[in-house]
């Protein structure tokens, strides 16, 4: 305990010259004015970005690129609340009830939320790293494929409960999300599956192609038929920040996706991806009614969005202590501590101690920059839903379409977006949703590859999952969702509340 | 209509060597890096470019257009106008392993590239987790062959450097069925390496020195001609006894066919410069990398270079079961 304080005043001593905290906070902003660009997600942020680090020293430049992460991963939030766009996975929850908040008049609420939430869920991840970021390495070490797979079912199993509507139709959503994630490049025989010899599929489909198509494009489609809807958005904006009433409310589900989020987080390839949708299911089966969930419920935007700021920092776990990047973010982020002569390694908390101690005390400097940035910011945010729609739709599409180019630099890219914009508005009009084919797309890559390379390690035996303990835990926790999800008695719950 | 435009284009492409000639370069130019920004080919663009952009007066903007293993940014890059302001940091894997690796490749890196010259060279190693029972690359190799229906390899999938250069490698071995597990890229492959879920893999030595040191895997060889400074305790292939299998992972700079001349020599003027610049010099060194001889700075070595890999991997990969 001494020795963990003894650190953090180290770290705290390093983050804390004022060199450190102008980069923390200019990285903070930078990175929020960017990510808040719809589209444009942690990686497309930190890609551009990358270069004006270039003149730093090591450590504030890691501090920067560490601001701009949480910043632009704060700004996919405000995107989801605002105009209904997932800057990036994680973001998709936070649509379900953030923008229906914002419909209400409640944008500022749910902004403030989602701030606040961060902010809290921020100071605990900060100390479960400093405390126990060594021994926890040992967990993301226990995850083999069979063990992933395992999870990815059971996060599966929480779309059915994400559902607003029926469960056959969130099924066929699943299902046609895991479908959409096969189209590409087999990764074991590298042949082309489902492209029809179109080059630009060869790689499948990009997952903020798809987002910002069918809820970004496809949203703009559907106000457009009826422009009278958000009138009252626009006259009546309600509270900027949450009420005492509001803040009693989030507490709890703040903290358990901080736990849950915080836990999920430090398991390699992704694991973050699953906190806000695993926060988001309990909480909807804890509610006493959980009815109001999808259509402005403030527990669903504070819990999922701990969790998503809570998981983001815990991804730091693995790439801090093993060397090893846990995800697309921190692979950019070994790029970035490369390019300023620090190879990540296991031995970085030993020979770097400065620049260990020194980021992980920079992580609570960064959530509260983000507070301060954001809480004011709220004004201006909801200010925006005030334009009119005439100059709104074609302002949200001009990003939209900006934000895809940057992602990879492909042309394609847009107009592929615009096709998933009109199926989109398909969806919408024939009552399905969205967000459970979002996971099943997210999903489904990492099923598939973690499912085949679990059977080529144990020579096609299925037996693997059963056998490995913590695969069969997490087998077994699926089933109970869904034993929990489609009993009749509850499924019959289910449709009074939730006819359309 | 067509004639005017046609009399136009003639016109613009009379006039725009000519222009190059003089000016060359009058605005930033475009670098492509065919992969995602922060893997092994990006740093060392970064790295480099950085330095050319102050010998050549003009920003070099790196853009990375990453897909199909590096060949959608190749493409983009090689079939754009050859007027010096499209350059590709493309290497081992864009240049000389992927004709045999993909059928429908739509560029010919032998034939239908300007070559500007090698960046670095990126030493090779054979990796293995920690537990796994050969000591050195001896018994590793009799330990493989014998049990070849064991053993598990590891790599960043198809068409990546790890895939290309432990196919060359099992080819060699003559075990091209070896049981091999497809991981997205190098992180995740390592990370599975490093809890013992796989038994070995190839991988450059960026990616992996840290974990050697720290050791968590275990280092059997390094495919290269000479030890490299960055871990000197590791034999090469030659001393250990796999003489046979050397490889490196080089990174590289090419163009459109057609680069005007002027424009070629400023560029390779410009790497020279960077490449002899103090802390140019030391970044690379540092991540492991083997600065290019004088020959192989200059168009025609780096594309003796391109076709002496082609020429060494095509046959293996061709006959690769891709499972």
């Amino acid at each position: 305990m001494t020795e963990m304080f003894a650190n953090l005043s180290l770290g705290f001593g390093v983050a804390l010259t004022l060199k450190n905290i102008a980069l923390c906070f200019t990285g903070c902003l930078v990175g929020t004015l960017i990510g808040v660009l719809p589209g444009v997600g942690p990686i497309a942020t930190i890609a551009m970005l990358l270069p004006i680090t270039f003149g730093l020293d090591p450590v504030g430049a890691l501090i920067m690129l560490a601001g701009i992460y949480y910043g632009a991963q704060y700004g996919g939030s405000t995107t989801a609340i605002l105009v209904n766009i997932p800057g990036e996975a994680t973001a998709v929850v936070t649509t379900l009830d953030g923008h229906q908040m914002a419909k209400q008049g409640r944008a500022g609420v749910a902004l403030g939320t989602a701030a606040i939430g961060s902010f809290v869920a921020g100071c605990f991840a900060t100390l479960i790293i400093a405390a126990l970021g060594a021994p926890l390495t040992k967990l993301a070490l226990l995850f083999g494929p069979a063990e992933y797979f395992s999870l990815m079912v059971m996060g599966l199993c929480f779309a059915v409960v994400l559902a607003r509507g029926s469960i056959l139709k969130a099924f066929c959503m699943i299902m046609l999300g895991l479908l959409l994630s096969t189209v590409g490049t087999d990764l074991e025989t590298g042949q082309e599956r489902m492209t029809f010899g179109f080059p630009p599929l060869s790689d499948g489909i990009d997952f903020a192609v798809l987002a910002m198509g069918v809820f970004g494009f496809a949203e703009v489609l559907r106000n457009l038929e009826n422009p009278e809807t958000r009138d009252v958005v626009r006259t009546k904006i309600g509270r900027l920040l949450p009420s005492w009433e509001d803040i009693k409310q989030s507490i709890a589900p703040c903290l358990r996706g901080t736990f849950i989020g915080g836990t999920l987080g430090i398991l390699p390839g992704n694991g973050a991806v699953l906190g806000p949708f695993a926060s988001y299911t309990i909480e909807k089966k804890l509610a006493k009614d959980p009815s109001r969930f999808g259509r402005g419920a403030i527990e669903g935007v504070a819990g999922p969005e701990s969790a998503n700021n809570a998981g983001a920092q815990t991804a730091f776990i693995p790439l801090l202590t093993l060397g090893i990047p846990p995800n697309a973010v921190m692979a950019l982020m070994v790029g970035a501590m490369t390019i300023h002569g620090i190879i990540p390694g296991p031995q970085v908390m030993t020979k770097n101690p400065d620049l260990f101690w020194g980021m992980i005390a920079s992580m609570w400097i960064g959530n509260l920059m983000l507070l301060i940035i954001n809480l004011p910011l709220v004004g201006v945010w909801v200010k925006l839903l005030q334009v009119p729609y005439r100059l709104m739709f074609p302002a949200i599409l001009i990003f939209c379409s900006i934000g895809i180019y940057s992602v990879n630099n492909q042309p394609v890219d847009v107009a592929f977006t615009a096709l998933f914009g009109l199926f989109g508005y398909l969806l919408i009009k024939l009552g399905f949703e969205p967000a459970p084919m979002l996971l099943g797309f997210v999903l489904g890559k990492l099923m598939e590859e973690k499912l085949r390379q679990a059977l080529i390690i144990s020579r096609g035996s299925f037996m693997t999952f059963i056998e490995r303990p913590i695969s069969a835990g997490l087998l077994l926790v699926a089933v109970a969702i869904l034993v929990i999800a489609l009993l009749p008695s509850m499924s019959k719950k289910r449709e009074e509340v939730f006819t359309e | 209509m067509k004639k005017l435009a046609l009399s136009l284009a003639a016109a613009l492409a009379l006039a725009l060597p000519a222009q190059a000639q003089s000016k060359y370069p009058e605005r930033p130019i475009t670098m492509i890096v065919p992969f995602a920004a922060g893997g092994p080919t990006d740093i060392i663009a970064r790295i480099v470019s950085e330095n050319m952009s102050k010998t050549l007066g003009q920003q070099i903007v790196v853009e990375n257009v990453a897909g199909a293993g590096g060949t959608t940014g190749i493409t983009r890059a090689v079939t754009a106008a050859p007027d010096g302001y499209t350059i590709a940091m493309g290497h081992l894997g864009t240049f000389s392993a992927a004709p045999a690796t993909y059928p429908g490749l739509k560029y010919d890196p032998i034939n239908g590239m300007t070559t500007i010259g090698l960046a670095g060279g990126t030493p090779i190693l054979i990796v293995a987790k920690k537990a796994f029972a050969p000591k050195d690359l001896k018994e590793f190799v009799t330990y493989v062959k014998a049990n070849a229906d064991k053993v598990n390899e590891a790599h960043a999938g198809v068409g990546s450097v790890s895939w290309t250069t432990c196919t060359l490698l099992k080819g060699q071995l003559g075990v091209p069925k070896l049981n091999s597990v497809a991981y997205r890229g190098t992180g995740p492959a390592l990370n599975d390496l490093v809890s013992g879920q796989v038994d070995f893999m190839c991988d450059q030595i960026v990616s992996v020195a840290e974990q050697i040191k720290a050791g968590t895997i275990k280092a059997y060889a390094v495919a290269s001609a000479a030890r490299s400074p960055a871990l000197p305790d590791v034999p090469t292939t030659k001393e250990a006894g796999l003489p046979e299998y050397q490889i490196e992972a080089w990174n590289g700079i090419a163009a459109p066919k057609g680069l005007p001349k002027e424009a070629v020599d400023k560029l390779v003027d410009a790497l020279d410069k960077a490449l002899n610049d103090e802390t140019v010099k030391k970044r690379l060194l540092d991540l492991g990398t083997v600065l290019p001889t004088k020959e192989e700075r200059t168009p025609a070595g780096f594309a003796a270079l391109i076709k002496r890999d082609a020429d060494k991997l095509s046959p293996v990969l061709s006959a690769a079961p891709k499972q």
